[in-house]
């Protein structure tokens, strides 16, 4: 009787640590999975062509008017968001750590970080977009500016979390030092806090670049794409994004394999990106998710 | 005492002492605005939603949740059915993502060898990094037709079943509802089994190790003792999955079929809220464009109330660990 209970124990506890197992591997299979997949047809039609042609050559064509799109908007966007989002962390951080208001942003933040992007699309339509179509008569609508500023909504959250985080790392003596000598804290914040601070909030930054720069939904109805290769931020825009969306969706399987392309570099970006982010955030231990 | 020169001019530090404090609310004010342009972007995101959504929100009302037409040429949109395929896409979702992610960081929490864990953690966290639409093309080229061949089998097997065979019965075409919540099962598992892993690894070691010194099995400690230990903050996570699974868009649009039905089998085609508007918006104008905007706001409220609760629990754990 005792044996049978405890040989039972025994078995219940082999099957939940095999299916535990099991588990990680699926997890392992799927990543394993798309990652090959995405770098067995990208490789297979990456050439020059991708990088000097514009896609208005279909499938004779390339990226090239994509790669400069995506290039620009996120580098819009990181400008956008980047400096929003530090001075952010350094309220929530700095000024606002125990208070009510303080708790209630981060508390925010945290639920912007991980609310649907193509709602924030839609919210850039409305508020940009469409107002700038009505005052121009419809000379300006989609642009690239409205796609940036969406990115710059999706970076937003990454950055005020990794600086508010990075800069409570910050050991309370070195204040207490500074302000020992009399230095305002304006003075403490900029030259002593965010210097001790600066690696891990650039960390936080390339960890926006990475969430932004792979996402589609909200560049639909905000810079919409273009076949041309445009430096007007009021025109409409192309980023790779967008262009594999629209690739993937034609029947055609030449499109498809520059879609391919267009996914390996994209993938190959934001997996650098955000492996070497997450090895240094790992390595000063914050939460990032 | 009286030997210490005064060095500095007292008029000096005064006016010092004001420029300094007059910088500092400056900087201070700055700071704030940037903080509150968080909550601006929440905010705003709700109330454009509804403002661009107004005439079919306001006009229809109710009925515009309950109605199961959609149909641009006569100017008829109800949500339910991409309502419908968004909630059963997110519960296939969870239901296969849960029990997953808690094998995982079961794994990376008990049983595998320390060395294993940070590799495999690292490597199951990388799939949220991948950009969804990459999920979305593979889903398309690559697991739509694996799915394709797979579906014959689930019919001829689970759909023999009375009661959830129903759920199995329909054309084996790989693109539909459960091909759609498989991809984003695959999208959330490293979000949950992430928190999962984190909160399992706050539990004193002392509580297990003295259910272990009693005797308890691995599983009966993570089953007995971890579980009960983190169960808010677990819910927390799969909400926060679920809040993940909800909004996706790329991933789901390419592999869920677009068509609007509801239907009792999963192997059918649908549609979802987010992949309505991403399908739909660039081509529709006036009452059309509204409806897929309203749709937007719907999406958003049920997301925020979500990621709310996910957030609360979360935070209930790291308020007894006196975070």
């Amino acid at each position: 009787m005792g044996v049978a209970i405890y040989m039972r124990r025994r078995a219940v506890n082999a099957v939940a640590m095999l299916l535990s197992g099991l588990a990680a591997a699926v997890g392992l299979v799927f990543l394993i999975w798309i990652l090959w997949i995405t770098v067995k047809n990208g490789i297979a039609a990456i050439d020059l062509k991708l990088f000097t042609k514009i896609t208005a050559y279909g499938a004779d064509g390339g990226l090239s008017n994509a790669i400069v799109g995506s290039l620009v908007m996120d580098l819009v966007a990181l400008a956008i968001c980047a400096p929003i989002g530090v001075l952010a962390g350094t309220f929530l951080a700095e000024y606002a750590n125990r208070t009510k208001l303080g708790a209630t942003i981060r508390f925010l933040n945290d639920i912007l970080l991980s609310a649907p992007s193509i709602v924030l699309g839609l919210f850039v339509y409305v508020i940009v977009v469409l107002p700038m179509s009505n005052l121009t008569h419809g000379a300006v609508s989609f642009s690239g500016l409205a796609g940036a500023i969406a990115l710059a909504l999706i970076g937003l959250p990454v950055i005020v979390r990794t600086t508010d985080e990075m800069l409570q790392l910050v050991p309370g003596t070195l204040r207490e030092a500074a302000l020992s000598l009399g230095i305002p804290q304006w003075k403490l914040t900029t030259q002593v806090l965010m210097r001790a601070a600066v690696s891990g909030i650039v960390t936080g930054v390339l960890l926006a670049l990475a969430r932004l720069a792979g996402e589609t939904a909200p560049l639909l109805f905000t810079a919409f794409g273009n076949n041309f290769m445009v430096a007007n931020p009021l025109d409409k825009m192309a980023s790779i994004p967008v262009a594999i969306y629209q690739y993937t969706n034609d029947p055609n399987p030449a499109l498809h394999a520059i879609a391919w392309a267009g996914a390996l570099l994209i993938t190959l970006f934001v997996l650098l990106l955000s492996l070497s982010a997450r090895w240094y955030l790992h390595r000063h231990k914050v939460t990032h998710d | 005492m009286s030997s210490i020169p005064a060095t500095i001019e007292p008029v000096e530090t005064d006016r010092r002492s004001r420029a300094d404090a007059r910088h500092d609310a400056w900087f201070r004010r700055l700071l704030k605005v940037c903080a509150l342009l968080v909550l601006a972007a929440l905010l705003g995101a709700a109330l454009s939603t509804l403002w661009g959504g107004r005439e079919v929100l306001f006009g229809q009302g109710l009925q515009f949740l309950t109605s199961t037409e959609w149909n641009p040429v006569t100017d008829d949109y109800g949500a339910w059915a991409p309502v419908f395929g968004t909630l059963v896409t997110s519960v296939i979702a969870l239901v296969l993502a849960v029990p997953l992610s808690f094998g995982i960081a079961l794994f990376l929490t008990e049983i595998a060898p320390t060395w294993l864990r940070g590799p495999v953690a690292t490597a199951i966290e990388l799939l949220a990094s991948i950009p969804s639409i990459i999920y979305g093309m593979w889903g398309l080229f690559v697991f739509v037709p694996f799915m394709a061949r797979v579906e014959p089998g689930l019919s001829a097997t689970l759909g023999r079943i009375p009661l959830i065979g129903k759920l199995f019965e329909g054309p084996p075409i790989g693109l539909g509802l459960l091909t759609a919540g498989i991809v984003l099962a695959v999208m959330i598992l490293p979000f949950i089994s992430s928190v999962m892993r984190e909160v399992f690894q706050t539990v004193p070691n002392r509580l297990k190790e003295s259910s272990y010194a009693l005797g308890s099995t691995t599983w009966e400690v993570v089953w007995d003792i971890v579980l009960p230990y983190t169960r808010s903050a677990v819910i927390g996570g799969i909400f926060l999955g679920l809040g993940r699974a909800l909004g996706e868009t790329m991933a789901v649009t390419f592999v869920l079929g677009n068509a609007y039905n509801i239907t009792s089998s999963l192997l059918m085609p649908g549609t979802s809220i987010s992949s309505s508007i991403a399908n739909e918006f660039n081509e529709a104008v006036g009452t059309h464009r509204s409806a897929l905007i309203a749709l937007g706001f719907l999406l958003f409220v049920v997301t925020f109330v979500v990621l709310l609760i996910s957030r609360l629990m979360l935070r209930r754990l790291a308020r007894r660990e006196g975070a």
